[in-house]
């Protein structure tokens, strides 16, 4: 048994998705998808039996680059966050009918697999290419299944592209020069590497700069609330969900330990620019119409927090962060969800054009809000958890950093609870189509997952709390 | 020299063969016999013939590189059948193709600069030729003509610098030649001829400021005669730039290099932003063809070192070119118009087409697992270790912007719908030679040490 089964599960089943043809892709992804999840249950169960699941085969002699996937606690966490999330998200597409489906849904297994590569590659070049081909299925779920018109979406796919396609040229970069002064690409290698601190500032800014993006973190913000809402609803799941943490995940396994004097040396920059984020996240909130959008600014809100927690290098900072991570993965995908079903209902997504949802459909408002209550973090979630951690590392940090965040934790609760106010209360204004049980399927998992987590996180702290150790002892 | 005289062979055939009215099995038999030619010399089960004072060797860079060409050739010959079907031209045309790849064979194989000019003669002669092969049109005749007078200009400033070296060191011999450029005796003349023969080379390779005439003379030819200049004939010049820069500045000087990177950094940006602005798929593919020069022209910089990751990304450039074209070629379909309007709604009326296409365009951009990304990825690393770092952040600043011309086309394949009703043209051997290069460019992205391990 080695890991490598869950990636070969993703990607045959992404081509038995397309052969299959439309009328079966929908099931046969889902099929799929489940089976990956399984495999991975089936790993974690290995792994904590202590069994080695480590691939390491030479793929490339010259570069010398070896096929090695490495599983520890936090790349087991992400594992089961992409393999978790995926069945649901391939789900929550059920609610919509989409021309071509065999090819959107081999699309998504596909991304799957490379996400699920990025969190599992321990070569630097591996986690690169897996890293950058996660880029063109959603480039292509948003170009073509992507709502609104085709000209201003076009751009803002286009944008997003280029954008990230930059930011990881410049982390492709770093790679190279870190391979001509080790002469491998292998990870504990990199590690070892002697560099001296201008060549940590320099890879550090590289690295910075992929992850910045893909993350985001103000300034480099501007892609994402377009992006988000152009995209299909899969595809912003898949987004918000998987991908923005493949930039978290990054930084934790890549970037910190790569350069570790540079980034204690700039920590407090990077910090107080992520702080902004939170900030200008949650003031930009405010003022939003358009409910995608909203989601999206509040989870740039949200990010910047998780990416504030990481920077800070304190280990309070790296757990709140994955525990963040994961929750933050599985409330955003419950509320596009959420908004999705509305949208098929009501064919808008203008927060002003919905209400009264509530006295038409109470076990959907009863869901949707446990997991808007959940994404401001409330007590019990668990994503106070997260959040509490987090808090705390910038607390450590810095005082006035944790009183800024926390209150715009307080700024956050405020317009989501204004939010859902809009859409689910007051009178009867249109017609609201009570949801199916097959649609409330997803919200029920999401719910189950976030309350038992919030009541008992321990199990996922014990996974992944050693690899966290690991990596602040190679910072330090 | 016996591969070379087997090419020969099989040009002189297909002209015998429309005398004894053979005319349909010229293409099925000169293709077959180019592949098995190829898979003779590339694994060396040719018997070598001596003579003509060995001015041609099959060394492994000249081996393996004809071996490329070969395939160029067979894959064009294959793509280029369904052009020559009404007309009686098959036997000139297909021949004129194979002599020329005798001229790119010899280009790569000399060992005397005569061997080396009638290389480059025989070549660019037959693309005059064909460039204005369709000749009751009026802009295939502009581009024979634009092409022929350029061309022949650059021909006669090489064959210029030729002399000079023969002035200097009274030897068209290779060795000699060498010898000569790190001997600190030799006459200055010498490095004019390198000069003017490095002009001659930017020339034919494209390289701004020398790369005018590309676009205009693409956007002319008849489309089979652009998938041949864009492919066969780049790839040749710039194996044999190289070659030739091996023979006559293997210890470059500083000067030398910075006209290089000077060349390189003008040839990449200028040929992407070019790109950016076209409306035809044509011209398209000339600027983008211009800035990949840029990017092969690096190797440059590491002659020693450099040879593999040039035979890669020639490879690669030549194979995603000659995907691109094949499905350029099934959606223009003979007209004169090649707007990028063209390709919109493809996706939905050929999906495989529209793969094909997409494959292609990616390579290019160097996304991975494709082929053009591990090329990109050499050469970058390549450039890193020897110290232009600042190069590399050139180089990859414009990686960027030619994403935005890829995916124009990949854009108006999948969001657009077609205007109207159009006929694509419907002939297996596009998808064939499609197919077959989108699979090799998967394939070097998955392997790439099998090409790397070549050379």
């Amino acid at each position: 048994m080695n890991i490598s089964i869950v990636l070969i599960v993703l990607l045959v089943g992404a081509i038995a998705t397309y052969v299959s043809g439309n009328k079966l892709a929908s099931k046969i992804a889902l099929l799929t998808s489940i089976a990956a999840f399984g495999a991975t249950l089936y790993a974690l169960n290995a792994f904590n039996g202590g069994e080695n699941l480590d691939v390491n085969t030479i793929w490339i002699n010259r570069p010398a680059v070896n096929f090695a996937l490495h599983v520890d606690g936090l790349s087991m966490a992400m594992l089961l966050l992409t393999t978790g999330l995926l069945p649901l998200i391939i789900a929550s597409g059920f609610v919509t009918k989409f021309e071509n489906e065999k090819a959107i849904y081999a699309l998504m297994l596909f991304m799957g697999f490379a996400m699920a590569g990025t969190f599992l590659a321990a070569d630097g070049f591996l986690y690169y290419i897996f890293w950058e081909i996660a880029l063109i299925p959603i480039y292509f779920i948003a170009l073509k299944w992507g709502n609104g018109d085709i000209e201003a979406r076009k751009k803002a796919i286009l944008k997003f592209f280029i954008y990230t396609f930059a930011g990881s040229l410049f982390m492709l970069l770093a790679f190279i020069y870190l391979y001509t002064k080790g002469g491998s690409f292998d990870i504990n290698k990199l590690y070892a590497l002697q560099l001296n601190s201008t060549e940590k500032t320099y890879i550090f800014f590289a690295f910075f700069l992929a992850y910045a993006i893909k993350i985001p973190v103000v300034p480099f913000h501007t892609w994402q609330a377009n992006t988000y809402s152009k995209a299909p609803g899969v595809g912003t799941m898949l987004l918000s969900g998987i991908m923005l943490k493949m930039g978290l995940y990054s930084v934790l396994r890549w970037q910190l330990p790569l350069s570790d004097s540079a980034a204690k040396e700039y920590m407090p920059i990077i910090v107080a620019l992520s702080i902004a984020g939170i900030i200008y996240g949650a003031v930009v909130t405010l003022k939003q119409k358009n409910i995608k959008k909203l989601l999206a600014y509040s989870s740039l809100s949200h990010v910047g927090l998780i990416a504030a927690g990481l920077y800070s290098l304190t280990i309070e900072g790296f757990q709140g962060a994955v525990l963040q991570m994961l929750s933050h993965g599985l409330v955003i995908v419950g509320l596009f969800y959420v908004v999705e079903l509305i949208y098929n209902r009501y064919h808008t997504y203008e927060i002003k054009e919905m209400g009264g949802i509530r006295i038409q459909d109470t076990y959907f408002a009863s869901l949707f809000m446990i997991i808007m209550l959940a994404s401001v973090a409330l007590p019990t979630t668990f994503n106070f958890i997260g959040e509490f951690n987090l808090l705390y590392s910038l607390f450590k940090v810095n005082m006035w950093y944790a009183i800024i965040a926390g209150t715009t934790i307080i700024l956050g609760a405020f317009y989501m609870l204004r939010m859902f106010q809009k859409v689910m209360l007051g009178g009867e204004t249109k017609s609201f189509q009570k949801i199916s049980k097959q649609e409330s399927i997803v919200l029920v998992i999401i719910v189950v997952v976030t309350i038992f987590f919030g009541l008992f996180p321990q199990p996922i702290i014990d996974l992944i709390e050693p690899s966290l150790q690991s990596i602040l002892t190679q910072i330090k | 020299m016996s591969t070379l005289i087997a090419i020969v062979g099989i040009g002189i055939f297909c002209l015998l063969a429309e005398i004894m009215n053979l005319r349909k099995i010229i293409i099925p038999v000169t293709i077959v016999s180019l592949m098995a030619l190829f898979g003779l010399t590339l694994t060396g089960n040719l018997p070598e013939i001596k003579g003509y004072e060995s001015m041609i060797v099959m060394d492994s860079y000249g081996k393996i590189f004809s071996c490329l060409f070969i395939l160029l050739t067979a894959l064009l010959v294959l793509q280029s059948a369904p052009s020559y079907v009404k007309g009686t031209k098959v036997s000139d045309f297909i021949s004129i193709k194979v002599f020329m790849l005798s001229g790119a064979v010899a280009m790569v194989t000399f060992t005397n600069m005569a061997m080396f000019f009638l290389g480059i003669e025989v070549l660019s002669i037959g693309l005059y030729v064909l460039a204005g092969s369709d000749r009751l049109n009026i802009k295939s005749n502009e581009a024979g003509m634009k092409y022929f007078l350029m061309g022949s200009f650059a021909s006669g400033i090489l064959l210029f610098g030729i002399a000079m070296l023969y002035g200097a060191t009274g030897a068209f011999d290779v060795a000699t030649l060498q010898e000569a450029s790190i001997s600190a005796s030799t006459e200055y003349w010498f490095y004019i001829g390198v000069i003017l023969i490095t002009i001659g080379m930017l020339f034919k390779v494209a390289a701004t400021p020398m790369h005018f005439w590309a676009p205009d003379v693409y956007e002319g030819s008849p489309t089979q005669v652009t998938a041949m200049m864009s492919t066969l004939a780049k790839v040749t010049a710039m194996a044999s730039f190289f070659k030739l820069i091996t023979i006559l500045n293997s210890q470059m000087l500083y000067s030398y290099t910075e006209v290089i990177i000077v060349v390189t950094i003008a040839t990449m940006l200028f040929g992407n932003i070019m790109a950016l602005r076209q409306k035809k798929i044509k011209r398209v593919l000339a600027y983008s063809g211009v800035s990949h020069t840029g990017f092969m022209l690096l190797t440059l910089l590491n002659i020693n070192e450099a040879q593999n990751n040039l035979l890669f990304y020639a490879t690669s450039y030549a194979i995603a070119g000659l995907a691109a074209f094949s499905v350029v070629l099934f959606v223009i379909k003979n007209e004169d118009n090649d707007q990028i309007d063209n390709f919109n709604g493809l996706a939905k009326k050929s999906p495989l087409m529209a793969f094909i296409m997409t494959i292609a365009l990616l390579s290019m951009a160097g996304i991975p697992i494709l082929a053009g990304f591990f090329a990109k990825f050499f050469l970058l690393s390549q450039i890193i270790t020897s110290g232009f770092i600042g190069l590399a952040i050139v180089a990859i600043i414009n990686s960027m912007i030619a994403v935005f011309y890829y995916f124009k086309v990949i854009v108006a394949m999948y969001t657009k719908e077609a205007e109207y009703e159009k006929e694509y043209a419907n002939h297996s051997e596009y998808y064939i030679v499609g197919i077959v290069a989108a699979i090799l460019l998967l394939v070097i992205g998955l392997f790439p040490d099998a090409l790397m391990n070549l050379l």
